[in-house]
């Protein structure tokens, strides 16, 4: 077996002497010095614990793939330690160079391994089984029988077709005054270990390609609105390296009801959700729209993509008239939930109203109620009893600077507070359907109800709802799963499946002849001496029968 | 009806603690005795050794080492009454039913499977490594392990009761998934037999330490199986646990890809779940590898479930990330 050189079944030295493996070493002596290293043994068990350790960090603070605020956070809580890290790469840990480092040298070392390996197996396997040793009994499992009635030649003969018919493969030898057949069963063994090495190389290769052609992308969608799966249609989208706009299908999608339900049996978890549902219509190019639904950990595949849904809540619609009498602005604004009853939060921009430019910051509470120091907050995250409130303000709102902004945030230094945070006027509250006058005669804001014809303490459907959605295509997933079960499977079969080696010699002697059973194992093998139990014992009853 | 159901599930787990604890007193009080039966067998087993060191010289490595390791089988097991010892067994085995009642009391009282927080979690899994222990038995007699198994599900038992104690809830939409189930449950049996394997590695230094003749206090070593055979055992359990914790991955990177849209995305769990699964290929490997079997690579076995504890504990509790539903 071709084994690293300081495998516990291999023969060489444990360690190799440059000096005595080759008397004058040229750079190709050295070179095959490293990459015998590099291959041995040793090297991947040092790489494997380093993988693990340097896997630890990025535990342990927040990364930038995973937790991209969370790192915003830490460097705004940490000023001076957080650009040190960074430095390191400690917020990029599973990209960083040293961590990429050693996994591309346990993988230089895994290929180095399995490639002169795979050689070797596959000229094994056409290979007879090897000669019998001339002294089987100082083999581990061994046993012995006498026989009177039979000849060597059918004794051998019958432990041949037992063998065989085991799953052994055979060979007969024959020496001066005896005859033994040769088995050896167990290939599956190292081929196992093989698979399961190179599908490792193969979960690899195929993550990295998925990485490199895919995308993610994520869209907010408000009940009713649409959305084509163009580039520029997505709130943010990030691209592999080898991506190209020809990878995404022009698909369209609507989301016609989302759906959300919470629990109202049990008191200790009344009001935690227990189903969300996105209906959605999709048409794909050239086809009739078919209805579709998301939930969370259902997606929906659609044109080579999944759709995944990742968050939800309410988009009030608002309505802001300026001072001159004419709609300034009517959408409906995605609220951010801040809490488990869904107290969100929100931005509204109004450029266009005029004389002058108006911005408001929302907090919206489904079901509200005042708290004794006369804030108020939500108490469940359903609509029953819905408070929109508004602090409004005026001044150059700076879209036309060109800087982006964050659409749910909002800065209001430079600007003049009207209503609430500190205004004369407090900040405007709202139910579905009401509407508020702001001070100065600079217009009016009102919050719509979806529902204008319901009764009037019925708000269930009275404020439109947003599902955030993920959208990601992966064309290697598949092969990602298909490497991660072949590995399963090698890994299965190279654990589980003994190697061994069986000799069945009879010698003849006065009067008859003697069986000699002996079995060597090849790697771990508990079972061995059972086994050649068994074969002595199904070998002598097969022939007296 | 659920709550009826929870408060009979927690009367089931406080018996079976307190089962577990005379049974661990009863285990405690066999390594004593065995102790005392020690003195002769001491010898015997060096002697083993230095057969085995003088066998690895030779040409076929791999088959003189065996006949050796074998003479040594039929040993502890045969030995003098083991009576303290086989009471200890049957306790757990009760302990171990109650325990089960009440997780199965619980999966009731909740209406899906009871391994959704920390709580739950604990019940589960302490109840499988008991499980494992008790039915390992059919295979392997490991009862000398008693003490450290029932030791342990005391703790996980006492640690989940007292402090993670949480009524019952539904379950949030993320963990409705079939994959979470299987990944959870299969986690679960994968660290049972890493605990296990541990155990046994724990002896294994011991005796290598007293079989050098350092550590002459522990006399009850005498009566247990020696250093390589030990070494041997905790090898064949550790690699199941590692594959069902390969599986583990994989299941828990498919309930990845449905719940958050994408199976690996280096969150605090999966993390640790890497970092675990990477240092046992390194146990595997060091196993195979000259300079490494033996102590070594027991230690590394040490390691790793030491991450399993971590990643179970502090990881849960303390640390960041999306899988951070415990209910606490
Ligand atoms: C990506 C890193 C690696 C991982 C995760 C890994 C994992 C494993 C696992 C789980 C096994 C036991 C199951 C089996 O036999 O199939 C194993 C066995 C083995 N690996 Fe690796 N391996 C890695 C890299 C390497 C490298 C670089 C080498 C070459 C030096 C190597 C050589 C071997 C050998 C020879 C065995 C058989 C051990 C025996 O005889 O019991 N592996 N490996």
């Amino acid at each position: 077996m071709s084994r690293p050189y300081d495998h516990i079944e291999g023969s060489g030295p444990s360690t190799p002497d440059p000096g005595i493996t080759q008397p004058k070493l040229g750079i190709v002596g050295y070179l095959r010095f490293f990459w015998r290293q590099l291959t041995s043994m040793r090297t991947a068990i040092v790489l494997l614990l380093l993988l693990a350790i340097a896997a630890v960090p990025g535990s342990m603070w927040p990364q930038r793939s995973s937790d991209p605020n969370g790192v915003i956070q830490f460097f705004a809580n940490n000023a001076e330690l957080a650009p040190v890290l960074d430095k390191l790469q400690l917020f990029d840990v599973y990209t960083s160079a040293w961590f990429s480092a050693i996994y591309l040298l346990l993988f230089v070392s895994l290929i180095g391994c399995v490639l002169p390996r795979t050689l070797h197996h596959l000229r094994a396997l056409r290979a007879a089984p090897p000669k019998t040793p001339v002294r089987l009994e100082r083999l581990s499992a061994y046993a012995t029988a006498d026989d009177d009635e039979t000849d060597a030649a059918s004794a051998i003969e019958s432990a041949r077709a037992l063998l065989r018919g085991s799953g052994y493969r055979v060979t007969l030898y024959e020496g001066a005054k005896h005859l033994s057949v040769s088995a050896e069963r167990g290939y599956l063994r190292e081929t196992g270990n093989l698979v399961f090495h190179t599908a490792l190389i193969g979960v690899l290769v195929a993550v990295g390609l998925g990485g490199g052609f895919g995308y993610t992308g994520q869209k907010v969608l408000v009940e009713g609105q649409s959305f084509a799966n163009v580039r520029g249609a997505y709130d943010s989208f990030t691209p592999g390296r080898f991506f190209t706009d020809a990878a995404l299908t022009p698909y369209r999608i609507t989301l016609d009801d989302f759906e959300a339900t919470y629990e109202e049996q049990s008191i200790v978890a009344y009001g935690q959700p227990i189903d969300y549902s996105a209906h959605l219509t999709t048409w794909l190019p050239g086809e009739e729209g078919t209805k579709g639904t998301v939930k969370v950990n259902e997606p929906l595949e659609l044109g080579g993509t999944h759709l995944y849904l990742l968050g939800n809540g309410y988009a009030p619609t608002i309505t802001v008239r300026d001072g001159n009498g004419n709609i300034a602005f009517t959408a409906s604004v995605p609220f951010l939930p801040q809490d488990s009853n869904l107290t969100s939060t929100g931005v509204v921009r109004v450029p266009d109203a005029l004389p002058e430019q108006l911005a408001m910051i929302g907090f919206f509470y489904p079901t509200a109620r005042e708290l004794p120091n006369g804030a108020l907050t939500s108490i469940h995250p359903d609509l029953r009893d819905p408070m929109l409130t508004l602090r409004v303000y005026k001044g150059d709102l700076g879209l036309d600077s060109g800087v982006p902004q964050n659409v749910y945030a909002l800065d209001p230094s430079g600007l003049t507070a009207i209503a609430g945070d500190g205004a004369d006027a407090p900040a405007l509250e709202l139910q579905p359907g009401e509407t508020a006058e702001l001070p100065d005669g600079l217009g009016s804001v009102t919050f719509d109800s979806a529902s204008p014809d319901a009764a009037a303490d019925d708000w269930s459907h009275s404020v439109p709802r947003f599902a955030s959605l993920d959208i990601h295509h992966d064309p290697a997933q598949g092969w990602v799963l298909l490497f991660a079960v072949l590995a399963v499977a090698g890994l299965l079969t190279s654990l589980f499946i003994p190697r061994r080696r069986v000799w069945v010699k009879a010698t003849e002697r006065k009067g008859g002849i003697r069986l000699e059973y002996a079995g060597l194992a090849r790697g771990e093998d508990p079972g061995l001496e059972a086994a050649v139990a068994d074969i002595a014992a199904r070998h002598t009853s097969r022939m007296k029968a | 009806m659920t709550e009826t159901f929870a408060s009979y599930s927690l009367v089931a787990i406080y018996s079976a603690m307190a089962v577990y604890l005379i049974a661990f007193v009863f285990f405690t009080l066999d390594l004593a005795k065995r102790s005392a039966e020690s003195t002769t067998k001491a010898t015997a087993a060096v002697a083993r050794e230095g057969g085995a060191v003088a066998a690895s010289g030779g040409g076929i490595v791999a088959t003189l080492q065996r006949p050796t390791t074998t003479a040594a089988d039929a040993e502890p097991a045969g030995g003098p009454s083991r009576r303290m010892e086989r009471a200890a067994f049957s306790l757990t085995a009760i302990a171990w039913v109650l325990h089960v009642a009440g997780a199965v009391l619980r999966g009731f009282a909740d209406g899906h499977v009871p391994w959704s927080n920390m709580f739950e979690f604990s019940l589960v899994s302490s109840g499988i490594v008991v499980g494992v222990f008790l039915f390992i038995q059919f295979w392997q007699d490991l009862r000398f392990l008693g003490t450290y198994i029932t030791g342990f599900s005391l703790v996980v038992l006492g640690v989940g009761t007292v402090n993670f104690y949480v009524a019952v809830t539904p379950l949030p939409p993320a963990l409705q998934s079939y994959w979470l189930i299987i990944h959870v449950f299969v986690a679960t049996l994968g660290t049972a037999f890493f605990g296990v394997g541990a155990g046994l590695s724990i002896v294994q230094l011991l005796q290598t330490r007293r079989e050098a003749d350092r550590l002459s206090r522990l006399r009850f070593l005498g009566t247990m199986p020696d250093s390589e055979r030990l070494e041997n055992l905790a090898y064949r359990v550790i690699v199941v646990g590692f594959v069902f914790w390969t599986f583990t991955l994989i299941a828990g990177s498919i309930w990845a890809e449905r719940a958050w849209g994408r199976y690996w995305g280096w969150d605090t769990k999966e993390v640790w779940t890497f970092i675990i699964w990477v240092l046992f290929a390194g146990y595997i490997h060091a196993r195979a590898t000259r300079g490494w079997r033996g102590t070594r690579s027991a230690w590394l076995a040490l390691v790793g479930m030491g991450a399993v504890a971590f990643n179970y504990t502090i990881v849960n509790l303390f640390f960041k990330g999306l899988h951070v539903y415990s209910g606490l």
